[in-house]
C-alpha cells in the first residue's frame, strides 16, 4: 500500500504547467518506477501527484523532414527500443536502454523520466550525451531548449522548474548519421541491475574506414552526474586505429572521470573498468561504424 | 504408480492458476496492520518514547512499546525442545526490547486500521537511548571491554567447543619431519534467503484462546515459542500454516508469531496482519553465518592427510538464534568429510556481535565449512602438483565409517562415482591440462570439489514426527503429516510414499496440506534434510498399521484370514494368485455403513527416528575468466548426488537445481553489507545481487542411486545439499584459470579485480598519466 495523498491526471501539457502551479509540493509521476519507489522508502510519503502518463503528445518517436529525430519522454524504454526508427538510426541508444532493470521496468519506465531523475547511474544518459541530445523543456512561459550535458547540475539534481516538464528529447541528423555506437553496462548481474560504470561510444570514421573523423565518450557512475570526455575525444579526433590508439583512449579517459568510493565499488575498481570499458565501447563503436579493431 | 516415478507435483495446478491460497491471501475481514517499531541503534538501552505524534495519525488504534512487553525471555530457533536444560535453545530476546542489541531492533508495534497509517505512526514515534559502541565484527566482539551484548555472556562468547581425536596431538605431527604443513584461511560472507514469500502472518482470538496463520516451516514449534514468549499454556495457541512460498531457513524461527500473537491480545483479540517488508525480510530476520575457518594441515607427499587443526568462528550477531550448533554442525563435517591418519583438533567458537543474527540456512553451516575445507584441499593438492581428484579419493570417507563424535555410520556412499560421473561431464582431464600456462585477458579454468551431509538431525537433537491416514467411503485416503510442504515438493513425494506403501493409486492419496495444530499430528517441522527420511519413516510405519487394518476389515468381509490379502493398485487381492477380490470403495462403504460393524478405518502413529546417514555430492564446473573486468563466466556446471533412492527423480532434479542457483549467488555475488553502526546497507533485491535468471547458466544435474538400508525406501537427503559445493567448485576453477587463490566469498568483480592486481595480472592502471 503506497501512501499517496492525492494524485492528478491531466490529460494536456498546459493542463500538467497548471496543476505543478496550483500544488508547490507536487511530484510529477509518469511510469512511476522512480517515484514509487521513494514513496515506498518513505523519502516523499505522503506525495501529492501529478501524472503525464497517457498524455499522447509526450508518447513515441518520431522523424522531422530535416533529419532531427524527436523521442518523447514518456514513450517507454521498450518502446524506445521497439521503434523502427531508433532501430534504423540510433541502434546503440535502443541497445542502451534495453539494459535497465527488467521487462516489466522497460514496459513502464521512460526514457524523460530516466534524464529527469538525473541520477549518474541512468542507463541512457551517457549514451544520449554522445549523441548531443537537446532537451525540450515546456515551462508556463513557453519552450526552452537545453543540451542534456548542461541539464545535469548534481547527484539527482536538474535544470527543471517545479513548473516545467520535459516534452521532447531532440537529436540532430548530424549527431548520428554515419555513427557507429556502443553502449556497455557494466553491473554486478546481467539483469535487474544499476551500472556500476555505464561506458558509451558513438564513433564516426573517415572514408578509408582506417582513421577516427570523430569519437564521443561518455561515462555514468564515473562523476557525480553522466559525463563527456571532450579530452579523450579531442586526442582520437583523426587518429589512425591502432593498438596505441585504443591505449590513449584508456588511459586519457583517467584523467577526465571522478569516481568515489562507496560500499557498492570502489574509486580502484571504477577506475580500473574506465580503462578497460573505454577501449572495450570504442572497439565495438568502431565495428558498428564499418571499421575493423584489431 | 509410486515411488521412482515423476508423479507431477500435487500442487502444481493451484499454484500455477493462483489458486493456492498463502497466509497473505487469506487476510480476515476488518483486520487491522501491525508494523514493528525498530531501533535506529544497533547497541544500547531504551530511554524512553514520545509518541505523541504518532497517536495523532488518523487509523493508529495501539501504540505499544518495549515498555509494555510481557517479560518473558524466549529462544526463537526451529529445534525440538529439550527436556534437559542444558540442551535447551538459548532465551536471549523478549517480544519487544528494551535493550538493544541489533540494528531495526524490536522496541515497540504501532497497530493501526491500515498499512499507510500504521507506517506514518511509526515514523513519527520518538525514541531516547542510551547508546554503546556498535560491535559488528568478530575480532572487536572479543576484544571489546565495555558493556557485553547478553549479561549472561560477559566475554561475548556465545559457546565455545574443543575438540581432539587421534593418540597424539596435531601439534606433535605438525613437527614430524618428512611431511607438509599448509595453513590456510578461508572467510566467508552473511547472506540471506531471499524467500520469496515475505514472513506474514495474522493472528486473533477465538474464545479465550489465539489463534496464529502463518507462513512457517514449523507450526507445532511456532506453538511452543509462543506459549513460551507470552507465558502462557502452550494449548492456548492454535497455529496454521497454508501454503508458503519458500523458507530455506528463515521460517525454521520463530520471527514474529508470539509479536502478532501477543499484539491480538492488546486489541482485544481482533485479527491483526503483521507482515514484513522484503527490507525488513533482509535486515531484520535471520541470516548465514559469516565464518572465518584457519586450517592448517600435515600431508604426506602423496597427498594423505595426517593431522588437521581448525580454528573456526562465528559471527552470531545480536541474539542466539541457532546459536552455535551452526557453526558445530561445520565442525562436524570438517571432521566426517576426510579423516586423518593421526591427530584432528577442532575448535569452534560463536560470538556475539551487532549485526543482523545468524539462523539457520540451507546447509547449516556446511556451505561456510565446505567452502573453508575444499579451498584448503585445491590449495594443499596446487602445491603438492597432485590432481585434485586424487587428493580427495585418497582421503575422503568410506562406506563403514563411523564418526566417533556422533556415531553416525556412513550406511552408502555413491561418492566416487558421483566424481566419476562429474570428471567425465566436464571433461576433467584433458581440460587440466590445456589450461595450464595460458595467457592474455580471457582464461579457462575447471574446478571441482565434494560434500558430505547427515541426513537428520539425529544424535544431536530429537527426531519425532507423526503421521495420520484415514479412509474415505470411497477407498480413497486423506494424508495428513506435520511435515510441511515449504515448496521443496514434500507433499508429492508423501503422496508417492503412502500411494507405494498402502497400494492405491496417487489420485486416490489426498494430501493435506495446511497444517493445523489443533489438528495436524506432531512433527517438528521441514527443515535439515530430513522429511522425505524421518516424516516418511512416519508415513511408512502409519501406511503399514493402515494397510493392516484395511486388510483385516477385508479378511472379515471375506471371511479368510488377512494374511492371504494384499492390496494392489486400489484393490483387495489374493496374495498368491494376484486374483480380484474386492474394490477398495467396497471395503470403504461396508466398513461405513455397515450395519454389523461400522468402524472408521484410520491410522496414526509417531515414528522417533534414532538413526540418521551421509549424502554425498560433487560439483565440477568450467569457468572463463574475464580478468581485466573481474568477472567469471561459467560455461558449464554440474552436480551430481548420491541421495539414495530418489522418490521423484524429477522433482530431486528441481531441487538440485534451486540449490545450484543458491550456491551460485553465495559463490558469485550475494552479501549482505553492514556499516560500522552494525546498519544493514544493502537490505533490498537491487543491491542485494542474488542472481537473475540472465546470470544463470544452463545448470546440469546426475545422479548415482545407492540403496540406503536406515531410509524408509532407500532415500537421503536432498533438500540441503545441492547449494553447498557451487562457491568451492567455481573458487578452485578461478584457482585453475589464474593461479589466483581466493579465499573469501563472494568472488564478486571488484574483489576479483583486485586479487588479480595484486598477483601483477592486471596493471595498476589508476596511476598512469599522460
Amino acid at each position: 500500500m503506497y501512501d499517496i495523498e492525492k494524485i492528478v491526471q491531466p490529460k494536456t501539457v498546459p493542463d500538467v504547467i497548471a496543476a505543478l502551479q496550483a500544488d508547490p509540493e507536487a511530484v510529477i509521476i509518469c511510469g512511476g518506477s522512480d517515484v514509487l519507489i521513494k514513496i515506498r522508502e518513505g523519502k516523499i510519503a505522503g506525495a501529492s501527484l501529478v501524472s503525464i502518463q497517457g498524455i499522447k503528445q509526450l508518447e513515441g518517436v518520431s522523424l522531422e523532414p530535416d533529419g532531427t529525430i524527436v523521442i518523447g519522454p514518456a514513450t517507454t524504454f521498450a518502446g524506445v527500443t521497439n521503434s523502427p526508427i531508433v532501430q534504423q538510426h540510433l541502434p546503440a541508444l535502443g541497445d542502451a536502454v534495453d539494459q535497465a532493470g527488467g521487462p516489466q521496468l522497460r514496459n513502464i519506465g521512460t526514457i524523460g523520466g530516466n534524464v529527469c531523475n538525473g541520477v549518474t547511474s541512468a542507463d541512457s544518459g551517457a549514451i544520449l550525451l554522445t549523441l548531443n541530445a537537446l532537451l525540450e523543456i515546456t515551462g508556463p512561459n513557453g519552450k526552452r531548449t537545453q543540451p542534456l550535458q548542461e541539464f545535469y547540475k548534481g547527484p539527482g539534481k536538474v535544470d527543471l522548474a517545479h513548473d516545467e516538464v520535459l516534452t521532447a528529447i531532440r537529436i540532430a541528423k548530424a549527431d548520428y548519421d554515419g555513427f557507429g555506437g556502443h553502449y556497455i553496462k557494466y553491473a554486478m548481474r546481467n539483469a535487474m541491475d544499476i551500472a556500476t560504470l555505464g561506458c558509451a561510444v558513438h564513433a564516426k570514421l573517415d572514408e578509408t574506414k582506417q582513421n577516427i573523423a570523430e569519437m564521443r565518450l561518455a561515462f555514468g557512475v564515473a562523476a557525480p552526474t553522466p559525463i563527456r570526455c571532450p579530452k579523450t575525444e579531442e586526442l582520437a579526433k583523426g587518429q589512425p586505429i591502432t593498438p596505441a590508439l585504443f591505449a590513449l583512449v584508456g588511459q586519457t579517459a583517467l584523467t577526465e572521470v571522478t569516481p568515489r568510493t562507496s560500499w557498492r565499488a570502489s574509486k580502484e575498481f571504477r577506475l580500473q573498468l574506465v580503462q578497460e570499458l573505454s577501449q572495450r565501447a570504442f572497439k565495438q563503436a568502431i565495428l558498428n561504424a564499418g571499421g575493423a579493431a584489431e | 504408480m509410486g515411488i521412482r516415478t515423476n508423479l507431477k507435483r500435487v500442487d502444481a495446478y493451484e499454484k500455477v492458476t493462483g489458486r493456492a491460497l498463502y497466509t497473505d491471501d487469506m487476510a480476515a475481514p476488518g483486520m487491522l496492520v501491525a508494523k514493528v517499531v525498530r531501533s535506529t541503534i544497533a547497541n544500547g538501552i531504551v530511554k524512553r518514547f514520545d509518541t505523541t505524534e504518532a497517536e495523532k495519525v488518523p487509523g493508529v488504534v495501539k501504540i505499544l512499546t518495549c515498555f509494555d512487553s510481557p517479560d518473558f525471555e524466549f529462544p526463537t530457533a526451529g529445534h525440538p525442545w529439550s527436556v534437559e536444560p542444558a540442551h535447551q535453545d538459548v532465551a536471549d530476546r523478549k517480544l519487544l526490547n528494551t535493550r538493544v542489541r541489533v540494528y531495526g531492533d524490536d522496541i515497540g508495534a504501532v497497530i493501526a486500521e491500515d498499512e499507510v497509517a500504521a507506517t506514518r505512526a511509526a515514523r513519527l514515534i520518538k525514541v531516547e537511548y542510551e547508546e554503546f559502541t556498535p560491535i559488528t565484527t568478530i575480532e572487536a566482539a572479543l576484544a571489546s571491554t565495555e558493556v557485553p551484548i547478553h549479561e549472561a555472556y560477559p566475554d561475548n562468547i556465545l559457546n565455545h567447543t574443543h575438540y581432539t581425536l587421534g593418540e597424539v596431538s596435531v601439534q606433535d605431527v605438525f613437527d614430524e619431519p618428512g611431511l607438509q604443513v599448509y595453513q590456510g584461511e578461508y572467510d566467508t560472507q552473511v547472506v540471506q534467503h531471499c524467500h520469496i514469500e515475505v514472513p506474514v502472518s495474522y493472528a486473533y482470538m477465538e474464545k479465550d484462546r489465539i489463534v496464529v496463520v502463518s507462513s512457517t516451516q514449523i507450526p507445532h514449534i511456532v506453538r511452543r515459542v509462543c506459549g513460551q514468549a507470552m507465558g502462557i499454556p502452550f494449548g492456548k495457541i492454535r497455529v496454521i500454516k497454508p501454503y508458503i512460498g519458500g523458507g530455506f531457513g528463515n521460517k525454521q524461527e520463530v520471527l514474529y508469531e508470539p509479536l502478532n500473537a501477543w499484539l491480538t491480545t492488546q486489541v482485544g483479540g481482533r485479527p491483526v496482519k503483521l507482515e514484513l517488508s522484503r527490507e525488513e525480510t533482509l535486515a531484520c530476520t535471520r541470516t548465514r553465518h559469516a565464518m572465518h575457518f584457519n586450517l592448517k594441515t600435515a600431508v604426506d607427499a602423496n597427498g594423505r592427510l595426517m593431522a588437521r587443526k581448525m580454528v573456526a568462528h562465528s559471527n552470531q550477531g545480536g541474539y542466539a538464534s541457532h546459536g552455535h550448533a551452526i557453526i558445530s554442525n561445520a565442525a562436524n563435517a570438517f571432521r566426517m568429510m576426510y579423516q586423518d591418519e593421526k591427530a584432528l583438533e577442532q575448535d569452534a567458537t560463536t560470538v556475539y556481535t551487532n549485526i543482523s543474527s545468524g539462523g539457520a540456512m540451507r546447509g547449516y553451516g556446511i556451505p561456510q565449512m565446505m567452502f573453508g575445507i575444499e579451498a584448503h584441499m585445491d590449495d594443499i593438492a596446487k602445491n603438492l602438483g597432485i590432481d585434485p581428484i586424487d587428493i580427495r579419493k585418497l582421503n575422503c570417507m568410506k562406506p563403514g565409517f563411523v564418526d566417533p563424535g556422533t556415531g553416525i555410520t556412513c550406511h552408502t556412499s555413491g561418492l566416487l562415482e558421483c566424481i566419476e560421473k562429474g570428471r567425465e561431464f566436464i571433461g576433467w582431464d584433458q581440460k587440466r591440462a590445456a589450461y595450464q600456462n595460458q595467457t592474455g585477458p580471457l582464461r579457462r579454468g575447471v574446478g571441482m570439489s565434494i560434500f558430505c551431509y547427515k541426513t537428520g538431525v539425529y544424535p544431536i537433537s530429537l527426531e519425532t514426527a507423526s503421521c495420520r491416514i484415514v479412509l474415505n467411503q470411497d477407498g480413497s485416503v486423506q494424508l495428513q503429516m506435520g511435515a510441511t510442504e515449504i515448496g521443496q515438493g514434500a507433499d508429492t513425494v508423501f503422496t508417492q510414499m503412502a500411494a507405494e506403501s498402502i497400494g492405491l493409486a496417487e489420485a486416490n492419496v489426498h494430501i493435506i496440506s495446511t497444517q493445523d495444530t489443533d489438528v495436524t499430528p506432531f512433527d517438528t517441522g521441514a527443515y535439515a534434510s530430513r522429511q522425505t527420511y524421518v516424516s516418511g519413516m512416519a508415513l511408512k510405519q502409519t501406511a503399514e498399521i493402515f494397510k493392516t487394518k484395511v486388510l483385516n476389515y477385508a479378511a472379515e468381509m471375506l471371511s479368510c484370514p488377512a494374511a492371504e490379502l494384499d492390496i494392489v493398485n486400489g484393490n483387495i487381492v489374493e496374495k498368491a494368485n494376484n486374483k480380484h477380490l474386492l474394490t477398495m470403495e467396497q471395503v470403504g462403504l461396508e466398513s461405513f455403513y455397515s450395519l454389523t460393524h461400522s468402524v472408521h478405518i484410520t491410522a496414526e502413529s509417531t515414528y522417533h527416528c534414532k538413526n540418521n546417514t551421509f549424502s554425498f555430492g560433487v560439483s565440477f564446473a568450467e569457468v572463463e575468466v574475464d580478468i581485466p573486468v573481474g568477472k567469471i563466466n561459467v560455461l558449464n556446471i554440474i552436480n551430481v548426488h548420491d541421495s539414495g533412492v530418489l522418490i521423484n527423480p524429477q522433482l530431486a532434479q528441481a531441487q538440485v537445481h534451486g540449490g545450484m542457483s543458491m550456491g551460485l549467488g553465495y559463490a558469485l555475488g550475494e552479501q549482505l553489507l553492514f556499516n560500522n553502526q552494525g546498519r544493514a546497507l544493502n537490505d533490498n533485491l537491487l543491491d542485494y545481487k542474488l542472481p537473475t535468471a540472465m546470470d544463470t547458466p544452463e545448470l546440469h544435474v546426475d545422479f548415482v542411486e545407492t540403496v540406503d538400508p536406515t531410509g524408509p525406501y532407500g532415500n537421503k537427503s536432498l533438500g540441503e545439499p545441492p547449494t553447498i559445493p557451487t562457491a568451492p567448485t567455481l573458487r578452485n576453477a578461478v584457482l585453475h584459470a589464474t593461479g589466483v587463490a581466493i579465499n573469501s566469498l563472494p568472488l564478486n568483480p571488484q574483489k576479483l579485480v583486485e586479487e588479480f592486481t595484486k598477483a601483477g595480472l592486471i596493471e595498476k592502471g589508476g596511476e598512469l598519466d599522460v
